[in-house]
């Protein structure tokens, strides 16, 4: 069957309620590039600057924020992909008595994120000396029980046979995880990759109350920073810095918006 | 042999995660209950057994009231707002419309973006005098207003943030669950007769029934977690007007360093995400899944 064209009506809905949703961003754009005096006005004539970005730049750190987003962003995504692959591999393939109990205390998580947890989480991080470090701010989430319990059911799609017929060929515990399972999982490991990172690029609670200094902040909590002691004074220039701290993420993600989309879509179905 | 086999592998395997599961999420949730009848240690005085002090005080606690209330009233309208714009959004989409990519973009977009650089914005758009908002409430005759600023305005205009950034996120699940309707289904309908409204009605809402269950709970959990706009925005304020409850456990925990009660106020929040749970599990999960 072939889908009929959308009515007049739907397309105008459509298109109404998408101007409505990208004009707060078009309008951000408007006041960025323009200098405080033409920002709040639509004056199309009025002259294109770079100045703010520029006044930005100069005023706060925000190459050394990305390198700590950056890095945070990294080292929670390798160690999450690590170690929700290896506790899904013992749920799929050595189930013992009492790990499907131990299962469902995992999807505990799913439900008290660390954020929750914020003030004991604190707690234990001043305890360990790992206060203002990016290795801190990001331990609380390097097991995620939402990549164990994806990894796992894509684990479990995949057919018995191949992992027999390696087994048959004399391959290892090892080397069947890594040359079965994790080659025919990679369409979901993309789409939970994509997920973590703008999450955690996203991120900005625990971030703010674990870091203290330039060297550990991320650019969530460096805009805020900037934005506070900002805040009245000049416009534009706020909005200039937000648009820096927003786009690594939305470049990527206007690049490469369909695996963005579907990787949402894969990770939601499961 | 296979069985002690499996536990040594299995084990050894989940280790790493069970740690961190442990230290990050059960071992906290058990000190929490724990300090949540310790008072605050300060200075030199050490923290002494207080009962249940802290839930009596916040029982009398009109700001935790108040957070109470707000985060309810925040999540009674931002869930089923930003669902029904989710769907209407997923319905225009997934139709033969032209410039279908685009508008999907433009329903997304807010979604990749961080809530602090999302107030942010907002900010600048509820800025009293020029920002946009109140330029197009001057042109009738509502100009001049602090909308952040006034205790009547300042969580409805965070309810239009969170409803902007979330209504994308919510859609692709939609998009996803109608992607996977059968069109012959549609096409049965339709040749029985049965109006567009009939088929949405009758077919494509059961249907959905799964996904509409799977994004309130995570609207739920969401309207609960996230706070970032109201530390960036409002810090609660005017007048505790924008306080919601992971932001005043924030406050009360590194603003005024009082751990004790900041314990007794997680522990409130992990009986409101508990209760979520359980009404998942028990009673919705049998009732939509109607297949």
């Amino acid at each position: 069957m072939t889908k009929e064209n959308a009515s007049p009506l739907t397309t105008f809905g459509a298109a109404i309620l998408a101007i409505l949703w990208v004009s707060p961003l078009l309008y951000a754009f408007w006041a960025a590039f323009h200098a405080p005096e033409h920002a709040s006005s639509f004056d199309l004539t009025a002259p294109l600057t770079l100045d703010n970005f520029r006044q930005v730049l100069v005023a706060a750190p925000f190459p050394r924020y990305f390198l700590n987003t950056f890095l945070l962003v990294s080292l929670i995504l390798g160690c999450q992909l690590v170690i929700c692959t290896m506790a899904a591999y013992a749920f799929v393939c050595f189930p013992f008595r009492g790990s499907n109990w131990i299962f469902i205390l995992v999807l505990v998580q799913l439900m008290i994120m660390p954020e929750i947890l914020l003030v004991e989480n604190y707690r234990t991080l001043a305890a360990l000396g790992l206060r203002d470090t990016i290795l801190g701010m990001g331990l609380p989430y390097l097991a995620s029980a939402f990549g164990i319990f994806l990894f796992r059911q894509t684990f479990k799609s995949i057919p018995k046979e191949l992992e027999e017929a390696a087994r048959l060929e004399g391959a290892n515990a090892l080397q069947i995880l890594l040359r079965v399972f994790v080659p025919l999982a990679k369409p979901t490991y993309v789409a939970y990759g994509l997920v973590t990172v703008s999450y955690h690029w996203n991120n900005f609670l625990w971030p703010l109350v674990v870091t203290n200094s330039v060297e550990t902040r991320p650019i969530t909590v460096g805009l805020q920073v900037f934005a506070t002691v900002e805040q009245g004074i000049d416009w534009s220039r706020v909005t200039a810095a937000t648009l820096i701290s927003v786009a690594p993420l939305l470049i990527a993600f206007l690049i490469f918006q369909r695996q963005f989309v579907q990787s949402f879509m894969r990770a939601g179905i499961k | 042999m296979k069985t002690s086999r499996n536990f040594i592998y299995g084990s050894l395997l989940l280790m790493p995660a069970a740690v961190l599961l442990w230290v990050f999420t059960y071992q906290p949730i058990v000190a929490t209950l724990y300090h949540s009848v310790f008072s605050t240690p300060r200075g030199r005085r050490p923290s002494v057994f207080k009962g249940l002090e802290h839930y009596e005080r916040m029982i009398s606690d009109p700001v935790f009231w108040q957070a109470l209330t707000n985060n309810l009233i925040y999540a009674a309208v931002t869930i089923p707002v930003s669902m029904g714009l989710a769907l209407a959004m997923a319905l225009f989409v997934n139709a033969r419309i032209r410039g279908q990519g685009l508008v999907r973009m433009a329903y997304f977009t807010p979604t990749v973006l961080p809530m602090v650089a999302v107030a942010n914005i907002w900010l600048f758009f509820y800025a009293p005098g020029y920002g946009p908002v109140d330029q197009l409430l001057d042109l009738v005759g509502l100009g001049q207003n602090n909308l952040l600023g006034s205790p009547s305005t300042a969580l409805p205009a965070l309810i239009v943030i969170t409803i902007w950034k979330e209504a994308g996120f919510f859609m692709i699940f939609y998009l996803a669950a109608l992607q996977q309707i059968s069109p012959t289904l549609i096409e049965a309908a339709r040749l029985e007769g049965a109006s567009p409204l009939q088929t949405f009605r009758r077919i494509t809402l059961p249907l959905i029934m799964p996904t509409t269950l799977f994004v309130m709970v995570n609207a739920l959990i969401g309207a609960f977690r996230l706070v970032d706009h109201v530390i960036a925005l409002t810090k609660g304020g005017p007048d505790n007007a924008t306080t919601l409850l992971l932001f005043y456990l924030y406050e009360v925990g590194f603003q005024y360093w009082d751990t004790g009660y900041a314990a007794a106020l997680t522990v409130f929040l992990l009986v409101v995400l508990a209760l979520i749970a359980l009404v998942q599990f028990g009673y919705l999960d049998r009732k939509v899944h109607y297949r």
